[in-house]
């Protein structure tokens, strides 16, 4: 068995004009997702929106700026996580193809196992 | 020796890996079972079932390494290997069972890129080395060498398993097999004449893979549609260029010169292949494929039936190379205005706004249609948008023949 972490990604903009039904039917998909996959999630959670990240970066001095928003400006932004086990990654993109991403997808990443 | 080595190289590997758990020594074993069968069989003769003999040298040199290596080594075997009991169990698996389809589904897994599954293809279904595999793809032996690595790398970094995929995941997956050995095919069938005889040796292997396949998962549609569509268009390979290496359309191609043999064993398979259901994408492109190939001319061609396996393609397969493709076909079925009016239906296709064809396609029904200033300025737009030297030659020549006919119609 191994661990992956399963990174969702949405374009925020759609997301947001789509309103509450959107936002019910996400809630209704992850409880979902949950009770079909419960032995094999370790982990999980929803993110706030990129207007609430801030960015920590060193400058070309060392010294560290914060500035606001998220790391990377892309069109689809980070919007939770589920870190997941399965016993090769054919399991776990089975299991990842069933969190819903209207608008969006999902990152599958082994997590890597040190020492 | 030659022979066996062509013939027999991925059904030792494929059996190999499974005792290793690990591509790379596997490759190391199999490589050391090859040589000792050279300097074993010129004194005994060669055995009846030099399959057989292989794999049977491979898997104890394979046992050997197996023990060597620390107990850590063996439990962290870098390829997911379902033991026999996961495999007993599993009631979807299909009936035959050969390491060989194991083997080709894990070179041809939709998480490694397209590259990378052509790469891993031909290194270890087809035994090309890594030299012959970077000149076919016009890159060096060093950079194929490094995305082979890569490719092995991303397999037992995310633990892609070594089996063949379940009933349910089947038809996704077969379809991505089907795209690479199509891919290894167009790039051998589209070599300019003359070149590289590893070009002509991928048009040989890529029909030896899908052979492989119709063995293994026999009554698949569209892997005998696959075969159906090389097959067909490979009997048109002598007549592809001119004697200058010009490249001639089809409407241009002698026919007589084409392989009728061949024709009309495409045609026998494409029979076969619509036979089973679902019909699938490799089904109806082998389909339109036959229908060009049985027709005795250019101006014969029955450009109705062609559309309506279009009409079929693109509710299968909703590609914008298709829509394109289907909308050249309603320009010789109906005539160049709908031809032109189902192409303006795609001007936002992201897609192909910078494809060449779709500007040349609009150019050629803009000429059609006498419209000569528009057709001037599509094939200007088509042209700017490619390198390719066959290519712009032939759009230079429509070009020439536009300012020509303005000249006469002056």
């Amino acid at each position: 068995m191994s661990e992956y972490l399963v990174l969702i990604y949405a374009d925020e903009s759609k997301s947001a004009a789509a309103g509450e039904t959107l936002a019910n039917k996400m809630m209704a998909g992850h409880m979902e997702f949950g009770e079909k996959n419960g032995a094999s999630l370790r982990g999980g959670n929803a993110l706030q929106p990129t207007s609430s990240a801030t960015t920590l970066r060193r400058d070309a001095s060392g010294k560290l700026v914060v500035t606001d928003g998220a790391f990377a400006e892309t069109k689809e932004a980070l919007g939770g996580y589920y870190l997941i086990e399965a016993s090769d990654l054919d399991q776990a993109i089975a299991i990842a193809s069933q969190v819903p991403s209207d608008f969006g997808g999902v990152e599958v990443r082994p997590i890597r196992v040190l020492g | 020796m030659a022979n066996a080595y062509r013939s027999e190289w991925a059904y030792v590997l494929a059996a190999t890996i499974r005792v290793t758990g690990d591509i790379d020594v596997a490759e190391e074993c199999v490589q050391e079972s090859f040589s000792s069968a050279l300097a074993t069989w010129t004194s005994t003769g060669i055995p009846e079932r030099t399959g057989a003999w292989l794999t049977t040298v491979a898997r104890r040199k394979a046992i050997d390494v197996l023990r060597r290596q620390s107990t850590q080594d063996r439990v962290l075997r870098k390829l997911m290997v379902p033991s026999e009991g996961d495999l007993a169990s599993d009631a979807d698996l299909p009936l035959i069972d050969d390491d060989r389809l194991r083997l080709i589904f894990t070179c041809c897994h939709p998480a490694l890129s397209i590259e990378s599954q052509v790469a891993l293809t031909l290194k270890l279904l087809c035994g090309l080395t890594t030299l012959e595999i970077g000149r076919a793809f016009l890159v060096s032996e060093t950079a194929m060498a490094a995305r082979l690595t890569r490719a092995k790398k991303k397999i037992t970094a995310t633990h892609i398993p070594y089996r063949v995929p379940t009933a349910e995941e089947l038809p996704a997956r077969v379809d991505s097999v089907l795209s690479v050995i199509q891919l290894v095919f167009t790039t051998g069938h589209t070599a300019p004449s003359g070149s590289d005889l590893v070009r002509r040796d991928l048009v040989e292997r890529s029909v030896e893979l899908i052979r492989m396949l119709r063995v293994l998962l026999p009554g698949n549609g569209d892997v005998a549609g696959l075969l159906a569509l090389v097959t067909l268009t490979d009997a048109r390979r002598v007549t592809r260029t001119d004697a200058e290496g010009t490249m001639l359309l089809l409407s241009e191609q002698d026919r007589s010169q084409w392989d009728h043999e061949a024709i009309a064993e495409g045609v026998e398979l494409v029979s076969e292949a619509r036979r089973t259901r679902p019909v699938g994408r490799f089904v109806l492109m082998a389909g339109i494929a036959a229908v060009h190939a049985e027709a005795p001319s250019w101006e014969e061609t029955e450009w109705r039936e062609i559309t309506a396996l279009y009409d079929l393609l693109l509710d299968e397969w909703p590609s914008p190379v298709v829509a394109l493709n289907r909308a050249v076909a309603i320009g010789f079925s109906e005539g160049p205005e709908a031809g032109l009016n189902a192409l303006d239906a795609l001007v936002d296709e992201p897609y192909l706004t910078g494809y060449n064809y779709f500007a040349s396609a609009r150019a050629d029904f803009l000429r059609r249609l006498s419209r000569v200033d528009e057709a001037r300025d599509a094939y200007e737009e088509a042209l700017g948008l490619t390198e390719n030297q066959v290519e712009r030659s032939f759009l230079e020549r429509r070009l020439e023949e536009l300012s020509n006919s303005k000249q006469f119609n002056a």
